[in-house]
């Protein structure tokens, strides 16, 4: 198993975004994670990649994970094949491949800050790409993209789990990911709003 | 990982190095239109005025220290590699020190002669700037960590760092008296304090953002 959840509660102040997920994410495997805005995807992600501690429960990775978050994570003044190739040296590995697969070979000396939001979002994709972990952990993956952007990244996470790897994706929209597991929140499943916590109790209190 | 991080943020820092040597150039100029044009009185104050000057040059460069990896997402793709936040801060600390340390001592030159600083005090302040700049480029990569996403931050990173920095003004001033190794062993200590637990403060402060 590259990825192992079990129990995971989620936390965020005094509101129980979710509680009691349990997955687990195979080598080829894809598991998409739907549900309406703010019941907690980003967050289990964020959970799954080791950027947000869970409230309760376990995460076991198997292996490095690549994360695409809503941010770009590229700097603004460097061109776009340099801004790129930070990342892929500091993941011992090069950028090439992933910009071609991506259609955004040619922009390679463009500064970073003159690229639409389009085309930041498939060099954010190429730097997954590149990366060459087994784990993928994507939010909204196709924001941003066009027609043949969503194509090209279909391709990508195909050619990823075809070599071994395992996708976790979060998606309001359509990716074309055949077989695809579908993940739907305890919660969402019993079709109630998440529910709040009981109130934490203060401790000490502020005189 | 921390190596290309070092120097990232370096080049960084050296790119937008001017602006807080502009400013210390321009505070060192300033100061004899206040006092007058004493010679003797400039250059008996002057060094503790290139103090003073050098702790409000480093005030300059706090916003973009932290807030704009923190924005770009830079700082959860170090987390998802498994770089510990400490080590980030740590980085940042030395990358910025490199940035600000070295190009604040070199505008020390002009700065003593435009106050007609001897050469004995020269080599002490320079001496004090070397020993006292890691731990203010420590101190302004911890406020930065603090204040990302604060309103006004800027403004009060320069109210939380100036009083940490107390310290260091007062054994660096007091280093540039002729005879007193007292001060700058003080200075020293003071400084090997904040620089070693600057990482660890702002590494707390880098995890506490992410919830």
């Amino acid at each position: 198993m590259l990825l192992t959840l079990r129990d995971v509660a989620c936390l965020r102040g005094d509101r129980l975004l979710f509680e009691a997920v349990d997955l687990s994410l195979a080598a080829g495997e894809a598991l998409v994670v739907s549900g309406p805005n703010g019941i907690g995807k980003s967050s289990l992600l964020r959970i799954a990649g080791g950027l947000l501690r869970p409230s309760a429960g376990t995460v076991a990775r198997a292996g490095r994970a690549a994360w695409l978050g809503e941010a770009s994570a590229l700097d603004g003044e460097y061109r776009l094949g340099d801004a790129l190739t930070f990342w892929a040296k500091s993941d011992g590995t090069t950028c090439a491949a992933a910009m071609a697969a991506m259609g955004i070979a040619d922009l390679a000396r463009v500064p970073v800050r003159y690229l639409s939001t389009g085309q930041r979002r498939r060099a954010a994709i190429a730097r997954t790409i590149a990366n060459d972990a087994p784990l993928w952990l994507l939010d909204e993956p196709a924001n941003g993209l066009d027609r043949e952007g969503v194509e090209r990244l279909g391709a990508a996470m195909a050619a990823h789990r075809a070599g071994g790897g395992a996708i976790l994706a979060a998606t309001h929209l359509n990716l074309l990911l055949d077989g695809a597991r579908d993940f739907a929140f305890p919660h969402a499943a019993s079709g109630s709003a998440p529910t709040r916590a009981p109130e934490p109790r203060r401790q000490g209190g502020t005189a | 990982m921390i190596v290309a991080l070092i120097k990232r943020d370096t080049v960084r820092g050296l790119r937008a190095a001017g602006l807080p040597v502009a400013f210390f150039l321009i505070a060192a100029t300033l100061f004899p239109f206040a006092v007058g044009p004493d010679a003797k009185l400039l250059a008996s104050a002057g060094g503790g005025m290139l103090w003073l000057a050098a702790l409000l040059a480093a005030l300059l460069p706090i916003e973009r220290l932290v807030a704009p990896d923190a924005d770009a997402g830079v700082l959860d793709q170090f987390v998802v590699r498994g770089l510990a936040d400490e080590s980030v801060a740590a980085a940042k600390i030395v990358a910025h020190w490199l940035g600000f340390g070295p190009p604040l001592m070199i505008a020390a030159l002009p700065g003593a002669a435009l106050l007609g600083l001897d050469m004995a005090t020269l080599g002490r302040l320079e001496a004090g700037l070397a020993i006292g700049t890691p731990a203010l480029a420590a101190l302004g990569v911890t406020v930065a960590a603090l204040t990302v996403g604060l309103r006004g931050a800027g403004a009060l990173a320069g109210l939380m760092l100036l009083p940490l920095a107390i310290p260091l003004l007062i054994f660096g001033a007091g280093a540039l008296r002729a005879g007193d190794g007292e001060a700058i062993r003080l200075l020293a200590a003071t400084a090997l304090l904040l620089t070693a637990g600057a990482p660890f403060a702002a590494g707390a402060a880098l995890r506490a953002l992410r919830d």
